[in-house]
């Protein structure tokens, strides 16, 4: 288990193509495996009323690499990507679109992945956090997020910085009220929420995206 | 030698966290890994009659579903031991039997192949109960209400000084109001998790704790195996503000599950379960009597609480104890009452205590300024003190006359017009407020390892944990300043309780614990290394005296003649050593109780003790004399704000918050402490409440839709300013830890800040637009 320890060092230093960090996770769990990536389903609930449950295939272009999945039609665009995909950038906070932590930009929009069945991405272009970062080159927001402290626990900034980048691309928030307004989806229990909008606004300032 | 101690460094686990690449709980995927979902009980008080796990049994997926019948039976724990049991046990022993304490208690977990299934199948597992009529509205209880003997780890909550009916009697000024506060969620972001994994007898756990030791040890006790055999791991914990302090049912509950399948499980609180099966703060209600003399010299102060309890345990909120020392003055009664409920245990909160404490005792001293026709600020430093009357001990560092300043300044203070309704802008009407600040500042022993390697770099390791709040950074700064090591030459890991044992993360105390033994294990790695190079003919500095030499940048080289040295490598190497190793254990606590069992030292234990007698750093930190001083941080809050004169609805435009901390070790990190602090208190005082089903006692709002937190949209302008004095008497390092200070005192700011407005005095919180209306 000692190689548990290693996983900061070894996942540090670039912003992880989904080859990377596979190949991460399973230097950090020594004497673990992966799951399957596909689960069987079974299409009938005993004994209840409930609908059948159909496995439904799925193709979909995650942080530019295509993937080809056969999941369980209620499992959630978020529950794709942490359970299925093993990439857990993506984080549940709340599983009812309340808090913002599974924010992901789905053809350069922002959603909420915890609202989204995987089932409905069909030919979509997902974007989350292991996939804003270039090689050893942070994205501009994931730098100014950095630079301004703009976070302390860390669970909800990949969805801060998902939603701070659609917000800029978004074009329409020019004033911190606009900035604050338009960022209310995404809550931060820790409050870094001044550090978020000194963040975002150094970015627009810069138009590095 | 530059230092990096004080510098507002960008935080070294800061790219992780951007980038996704920061594990938590949940995100550990073992061979074969199956779903656990927690069923609820639908009601507060009864007994499980019959529970129906037939059809959920043949969902698709199922792999087997746990209740009271076919749990492991569990080990009632003995620790006292902060987060490892006593006084949250009950609680913890779930699926023993078929008795039901409070609405929400978990009484089956369905273990599946995936989520999905977990959680259909759960919604198939039905109960039927014999129902008994639930005690859970404090306000109507209040008559079978009892004083506890003690707070959490035997704290004192009941004080009394001098005659304080007879102050009260012959008062001049006498003021006597009651202040409410309604049940608050933490509702850190990341929900509790737990991942087990059982390898024949040896369980690992990667759990979101606030103590990774605590959490281990109490596994093990309840699990009935050796606590070698436990390891538990939180790398990162997505925030826990108290609730990750306590274990709660689902740690336990995901390694019996584990068992029971024989396979790795993943357990995750759904939001809605945090609202029942993860702690709160209780309601409080708070009544405080204050008598002057016409001056506006306080002679008397009355603080009486009455919280909640669960019938499972005992928690007490110590509101009061704050009261205690925050004014001069001679006769004082301060105590506490609890009223058993059926609902879950609360536990401690931000500034358990201190938060609704510090906001019933500041609203109350803003309605005295008022009735005494004193300025608010005028009535704190008239009744200012140097030493803490209670406990009779002076403070180890106080400077809060300069945050008083200070914060005017920074508020307009003196501008303002004082009349309450006096200053309208459009349809707002605006109005300041202040408060103080203050909180205990908390030591206990605590263990580091430092280990030198021969590339130059060091490692730190210990046994404590960052729940966000910085720890990974400032230690690695207090690290790199006294190894003599660039700051990304220092690797410091925490995390893991199979690390030297650490401070949990409770009580703002990990910097003031964990700082000093990471330093003085630091200071012995450097100093075995000094010795070593003395001892050697082939070192340049053969035969030189310690005192002249230092180490900066990885090398050691004379004070007066930096050319002559050589690096940390070069001696590793030239004695072909792989690693120098110094563990160091500074045991220095400032609570009333020691630990539980300090004879029981073994292994690592036992050598950090032997190594530290010899170690300066530690001997010097051990022999300060502390018994003369109470240790307290200091601050002052104030808040400026418009309530919209027609509906109801107020936006805070500015906070300035000064605080006297003791050392800052990071200024980047520390203002994002207290202003977060205080955006928990804007929460508060503004929005959040947990409303109770007044028919069957169980939580309503159990979202975060229902259940309001501050959001960007609700953002004052932030001024954030400390004093920056170093309490040396606390530690070497100075600090005296700021994670829950910065909640404290700002909610009294707010409802000042709001009388002040709008002349209305509202003492139900939260302050939501209808009771302005």
């Amino acid at each position: 288990m000692d190689d548990l320890q290693n996983q900061d060092e070894k996942s540090s230093g670039r912003g992880s193509t989904r080859r990377e960090f596979l190949t991460q996770i399973t230097v950090a769990g020594a004497g673990l495996s992966f799951a399957p990536l596909i689960v069987n389903t079974e299409t009938k609930v005993p004994g209840s009323q409930l609908s059948v449950i159909q496995p439904v295939n799925v193709t979909m272009v995650v942080n530019g690499t295509k993937q080809t999945l056969t999941v369980d039609s209620r499992v959630t665009l978020l529950d794709a990507l942490r359970d299925k995909l093993m990439m857990p950038g993506t984080k549940k906070g709340c599983d009812h679109g309340q808090c913002g932590a599974c924010t992901v930009l789905v053809n350069g929009r922002r959603i909420n992945s915890c609202l989204t069945f995987a089932a409905m991405c069909e030919g979509d272009e997902i974007t989350t956090i292991e996939g804003l970062a270039h090689g050893d080159g942070l994205h501009p927001m994931q730098a100014a997020f950095v630079k301004h402290d703009a976070f302390q626990c860390g669970y909800c900034t990949p969805g801060q910085i998902c939603s701070a980048v659609g917000l800029v691309k978004e074009g329409h928030a020019k004033t911190d009220t606009e900035i604050r307004e338009l960022m209310s989806g995404n809550i931060c229990r820790c409050g870094a929420y001044q550090n978020i909008l000194e963040a975002i606004k150094e970015v627009q300032a810069v138009k590095l995206i | 030698m530059n230092e990096l101690v004080g510098k507002p460094v960008d935080r070294v686990d800061g790219r992780l966290k951007v980038t996704g690449t920061a594990n938590y709980s949940a995100e550990y995927y073992p061979k074969n890994v199956a779903y656990g979902v927690i069923v609820e009980s639908t009601i507060a008080k009864g007994r499980i009659k019959n529970i129906d796990i037939t059809t959920a049994g043949k969902a698709p997926g199922v792999i087997n579903i746990m209740t009271y019948k076919n749990s492991m039976n569990l080990h009632f724990p003995q620790s006292s031991d902060p987060g490892g049991g006593k006084y949250a046990e009950k609680d913890l022993l779930p699926l023993q039997n078929d008795r039901i304490f409070y609405g929400g208690q978990a009484i089956a977990v369905v273990i599946a192949e995936t989520f999905e299934q977990a959680e259909q199948a759960a919604m198939l597992v039905t109960a039927d109960y014999e129902k008994d009529k639930p005690v859970f509205d404090l306000e109507k209880n209040v008559e079978k209400a009892y004083k506890p003997v003690a707070g959490l780890g035997g704290s004192q909550i009941q004080m009394t000084r001098g005659n304080t009916e007879a102050a009260l009697q012959n008062a001049s000024v006498k003021l006597e109001e009651t202040y409410t506060t309604p049940v608050y969620h933490h509702n850190a972001m990341e929900p509790h998790a737990t991942t087990a994994e059982w390898n024949g007898d040896q369980l690992m756990i990667y759990d979101a704790t606030q103590s990774v030791m605590g959490s281990k040890n109490l596994m093990a006790a309840m699990l009935g195996v050796e606590p070698e055999k436990v390891r538990l791991v939180a790398l990162f914990i997505g925030g826990g503000f108290g609730s990750k302090g306590f274990s709660w049912p689902n740690t336990v509950l995901t390694a019996m599950a584990a068992k029971l399948v024989n396979r790795p499980v993943k357990l995750v609180l759904k939001r809605q379960q945090m609202f029942t099966n993860a702690g709160r703060r209780t309601q409080t209600i708070q009544k405080i009597s204050l008598g002057t003399d016409n001056t506006g010299k306080l002679n008397a102060i009355k603080h009486a609480t009455t919280s909640e309890s669960s019938f499972v345990d005992e928690f007490v909120e110590p509101a009061g104890v704050a009261t205690a020392m925050l004014y001069s003055c001679a006769n004082a009664d301060i105590n506490h009452s609890l009223v058993r409920l059926n609902k879950g245990t609360p536990c401690p909160t931000r500034a358990p205590g201190e938060a609704p404490g510090t906001y019933a005792i500041e609203a109350a001293m803003d309605e005295l300024a008022y009735k005494l026709n004193m300025d608010p600020i005028q009535l704190r430093l008239v009744n200012y003190n140097e030493k803490d009357e209670q406990k009779n001990q002076q403070f180890s560092s106080k400077n809060l006359k300069e945050c008083y300043q200070r914060g005017a300044d920074a508020i307009g203070w003196a501008q303002r017009n004082p009349k309450p309704g006096s200053i309208r802008e459009g349809n707002y009407l605006v109005g300041y407020g202040m408060a103080t600040a203050t909180y205990p500042a908390n030591r206990s022993a605590s263990t580091a390892k430092a280990v030198l390697f021969p590339d130059g770099h060091a490692e730190i390791l210990c046994g404590t944990q960052d729940i966000g709040t910085g720890t990974y950074t400032i230690m690695t700064q207090v690290a790199a300043d006294a190894l003599g090591l660039p700051i990304e030459k220092v690797k410091v890991k925490l995390g893991d309780s199979s690390y030297p044992k650490g401070a949990n993360s409770g009580g703002s105390q990990v910097s003031a614990s964990v700082g000093p033994a990471i330093r003085a294990a630091a200071l012995g790695a450097k100093s075995k290394l000094v010795k070593m190079a003395i001892a050697d003919a082939g070192s340049p500095l053969h035969g030189q005296k310690e005192e002249t030499i230092i180490a900066d940048n990885g090398q050691l080289h004379l004070i007066n003649q930096p050319d002559k040295g050589e690096t940390y490598s070069a001696i590793l190497n030239r004695h072909g050593l792989d690693k120098i190793e110094v563990l160091a254990t500074t045991n220095v606590s400032t609570r009333q109780q020691q630990e539980a069992n300090p004879a029981a030292k073994t292994g690592a234990e036992a050598q950090a003790a032997q190594e530290s007698k010899s170690n300066p750093a530690v001997q010097e930190d051990e022999h300060t004399d502390r018994k003369p001083y109470s240790f307290h941080s200091f601050g002052a809050q104030f808040v400026k704000l418009r309530v919209d004169a027609q509906l109801g609805t107020v936006h805070i435009d500015k906070i300035v918050s000064v605080m006297d901390v003791g050392k800052v070790m990071n200024l980047k990190t520390a203002k994002n402490q207290i202003m977060g602090g205080a955006i928990f208190g804007i929460g508060m005082a503004l929005m959040e409440e947990t409303a109770y089903d007044p028919n069957d006692g169980r939580v309503v709002t159990r979202d975060l839709a229902q259940y309001l937190v501050p959001v960007h949209a609700d953002m004052p302008e932030f001024d954030i300013q400390f004093i920056d004095k170093p309490d040396t008497i606390i530690s070497p390092i100075g600090a005296r830890g700021i994670g829950e200070i910065g909640i404290t005192g700002i909610t009294a700011a707010i409802v000042n800040a709001i009388y002040h407005a709008t002349g209305k005095r509202v003492r139900n919180l939260p302050v939501t637009p209808d009771k302005l209306l």
